[in-house]
């Protein structure tokens, strides 16, 4: 690619070059921390975007440091076709005192991953414009940081007086503050939300997160691949799949292992399976905070038959415990691939009739278009992906940008990418059908094609040391990025993900600003994100 | 409207009858796992297979246990055992009144076979104000103390047409004051507690507290750690306890009737 060779000189006079983690990858090491504003404006400037950011306690090890690992990937339009690489920037730091300038002006995207890293790590991003604890509520003790190697995960700090959280406040003549939350009037995971409001109107919305925090990547540390990837499963119910599958390629990466074939389509069948089961349910969901109460049921049994089918062949309603670390554990019968392909002709047709029905219903559209708006250079820079992405235009899919699982092994399993241009609640639920409609093509396409062969193939026990793997997966709610180490041992040194809920989150507050307050849920529920992957 | 209505009489009844008629699993369903009586003893796997810790015991030991408090029923333990000395059993009620309740255990007889201990006393019968007050009509208010969201979308699924739980007089409610219980999932983070119990205290007596999930039995993956207190029972006084990774919809439908005194527990 033209850009990169330039990019290669550019970094050269702040770092050390070398291949990795995979084996088109850059990785730069910066000779000083305080260079990573300037070479991520470099990144930035070629059309790079930050991927995620990635901190780990290495002063127990030859380096004795802490380090921050900025990954980034192609995502300029001038790039195009965007190929598969990540770039990562390193930068050493002192674990005494641990301190850099921070990137959150430049690029917003990183303001919450700074934050993560100052609360869990100890780390100063000095001049970062909001540097509130983010991860970590009131009353946690100050320097103690959770994920340094030292700090053991079984210890339980007291609660210590605390005053309010500083909540971003608006002052003036009627406006008024809405608290919601953490815990909320439906069955939904907990988050805190303070709307500043003047009558109907939203002027600021403030979402506080991590109450769900339950210490899983600290938990995952030192545990075998095996017992990890259970925990990977759990960091989201109906991502399940999604990142067991990431947790997965990284550690096959790290052992050096091929996937059968035939294994990687059942995968991506799961994979599959799961964001349909998403995208239909969602629908429904949408329909339910327009008030649309045979949407909302329509939605929720198209769910329910995929879910079942699921359980058929996975032995799991949410898909849970086919995956396993080198391949998949369960065959696919003749029989059960009958069922999913008649689960799937019922799902087209239920899907066209309920989506008929919406567009056919002056109250549901009224409600749905030009609320909740995301524009495009919002969505660019805020990092934004998955539905919420494409709905406002952005052409990015990790199944095409970074291919994972069986994607692009066929002409037939090439994903074929929707965007919408709109940007509001009706693009992201018009979107949500068509990507729903190219799922079933897809689970068509991979019924059709299966190959013969074993299942999985063997892994070690215990990991390569002091590997590094990387993978990107296109989960229901957009791409996660999985970052995982091996220690000495082969057993977890340090498991990162960067859920795409994390990545969107950012945008719901913005999206809501255009909204009235009753509009909220179905703001909300258009992006349809989590709290669990998120918050970790 | 018109086609509306005959599209729904055309699609008929998708209600399914539990609890009147059993639940049915498929074929490849996960269910407990346990061990085959007169199993031999050194053909159970050792702890180290169980990536929850579910498993204790085993080797050289009196006693070998399997708690289903904190399993997440990934059938590991089953295939890492010989001659299938653990099977994975098909029942969904699996709902404790206790904690204890849950963890079933065998021991080694004199040719080192295996052979169930009794467990502990059932747990004491519902109260007669709770089900007196609550037997008929209750409305729960969900609590998620931070779940994974499964166990969440399973009580979700609850109010699909296919389980339809307001069928049996059950409904979940949008203020903890007009609940009569609360039904948690998750293990209890440390930044959800407060919040935890203040919803608990703000829901009028008499009330139940209802446990989904692994995490909310045990702590199960998640553990107690710096960031989660380990389960439900750690912070509320728990009625019923139901097992799962998430349980399936019939398993909490069943808890939560026991919670209630409307079924009662059923042999492990
Ligand atoms: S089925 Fe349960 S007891 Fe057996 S290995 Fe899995 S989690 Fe452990």
């Amino acid at each position: 690619m033209p850009s990169m060779q330039g990019l290669e000189q550019r970094l050269a006079s702040w770092a050390g070059l070398e291949r990795g983690p995979r084996p088109q990858d850059l990785t730069a090491r910066l000779h000083r921390a305080e260079d990573v504003p300037a070479a991520v404006a470099e990144l930035c400037a070629a059309g790079m975007a930050l991927a995620t950011l990635v901190a780990t306690d290495e002063e127990a090890t030859a380096d004795r440091d802490l380090k921050l690992r900025y990954i980034f990937e192609p995502a300029s339009h001038s790039l195009r076709p965007l190929p598969d690489i990540f770039v990562t920037l390193l930068a050493s730091l002192d674990p005494a005192r641990p301190e850099l300038p921070s990137i959150a002006v430049e690029v917003p995207a990183a303001n919450w991953h700074e934050r993560e890293a100052q609360d869990l790590f100890g780390i100063v991003f000095s001049g970062h414009p909001d540097p509130r604890p983010l991860v970590v509520h009131d009353g946690w003790p100050k320097g103690r940081y959770p994920l340094r190697k030292k700090f053991e995960a079984g210890q339980r700090p007291p609660v210590e007086p605390a005053e309010e959280f500083p909540h971003l406040l608006v002052e003036g003549e009627g406006v008024l503050e809405v608290p919601v939350g953490p815990i909320h009037a439906g069955i939904i995971e907990p988050g805190h939300f303070r709307f500043s409001t003047v009558g109907e109107s939203v002027l600021n919305l403030e979402a506080r997160l991590f109450y769900t925090h339950r210490g899983l990547e600290k938990r995952i540390e030192g545990m075998t691949t095996i017992d990890a990837f259970h925990v990977a499963e759990r960091m989201c119910g109906v991502c399940s799949v999604a990142h067991g599958l990431g947790f997965c390629e990284a550690a096959e990466q790290i052992a050096r292992i091929e996937v059968p074939g035939r294994a990687r389509v059942l995968r991506t069948l799961a994979l599959e399976l799961e964001r349909l089961y998403n995208h239909v349910g969602d629908i429904g969901n949408i329909a339910a905070g327009a008030s649309y109460h045979y949407g909302t049921s329509a939605g929720l049994r198209m769910k329910e038959a995929i879910q079942q089918v699921g359980e058929r062949f996975t032995g799991h309603r949410f898909l849970r415990g086919l995956l396993v670390p080198g391949g998949v554990r369960f065959d696919l019968s003749a029989e059960l691939a009958r069922s999913i392909e008649a689960a799937i002709a019922a799902t087209a047709e239920a899907l066209a009739d309920l989506k008929e029905r919406i567009e056919n219903n002056p109250t549901v559209i009224d409600r749905l278009d030009t609320t909740g708006l995301l524009s495009l250079p919002d969505a660019i820079a805020l990092g934004v992906t998955g539905v919420g992405a494409r709905a406002s235009g952005v052409d990015r899919d990790a199944r095409r940008d970074h291919p994972h699982a069986a994607y692009g092994s066929t002409s037939d399993l090439e994903v074929v990418v929707v965007t919408e241009s709109d940007g509001d609640v009706h693009a992201r639920l018009n979107l949500r059908a068509a990507e729903a409609r190219e799922s079933m093509r897809l689970i068509r396409a991979l019924l059709a094609s299966l190959p013969s062969g074993p299942l999985r193939a063997a892994m070690p026990e215990a990991l390569p040391p002091w590997g590094i793997g990387l993978a990107a997966i296109e989960s229901p709610r957009g791409a996660a990025i999985h970052w995982l180490r091996s220690d000495a041992a082969g057993r977890v040194d340090r498991y990162h993900l960067r859920s795409a809920s994390y990545a969107n989150w950012p945008a719901v507050p913005l999206a809501a600003q255009t909204s009235i307050i009753p509009d909220f849920p179905l703001v909300n529920k258009s992006f349809e994100l989590c709290y669990s992957c998120t918050d970790r | 409207m018109l086609t509306a209505l005959l599209r729904s009489l055309r699609t008929g009844v998708v209600t399914i009858r539990y609890p009147d008629e059993p639940a049915q699993p498929p074929e490849r369903f996960r269910g407990a796992p346990r061990v085959r009586p007169r199993a031999v003893i050194t053909a159970l796997p050792p702890p180290s297979v169980c990536p929850s810790g579910a498993i204790v015991g085993g080797a050289g030991q009196s006693r070998y246990a399997i708690d289903r408090g904190r399993c997440l029923y990934c059938g590991r333990c089953a295939e890492a055992s010989l001659d299938g000395a653990i099977e994975l059993g098909r029942q969904v009620e699996l709902s404790a009144r206790k904690r204890e309740s849950l963890v079933v255990e065998v021991a080694p007889d004199a040719e080192g076979r295996a052979v169930a201990l009794p467990g502990p006393p059932r747990g004491e019968d519902v109260a007669e104000q709770i089900r007196r007050t609550l037997g008929r009509s209750l409305q729960l208010r969900h609590l998620d103390s931070g779940s994974c969201n499964a166990c969440d979308w399973e009580l979700t699924a609850l109010l699909n047409p296919v389980y339809d739980v307001r069928r049996l007089g059950i409904d979940f409610v949008a203020s903890p004051r007009h609940a009569d219980g609360v039904i948690v999932t998750g293990p209890v983070t440390r930044n959800l507690e407060l919040a935890v119990r203040r919803t608990y205290q703000a829901v009028p007596e008499p009330r139940v507290v209802i446990a989904v999930g692994g995490c909310a039995c045990s702590g199960g993956i998640v553990g107690r750690s710096y960031a989660s207190a380990g389960g439900v029972a750690e912070v509320l006084p728990v009625d019923a306890f139901i097992p799962g990774c998430p349980p399936r919809p019939e398993a909490i439908i069943f808890g939560i009737l026991l919670a209630v005194g409307r079924v009662t527990e059923r042999q492990p």
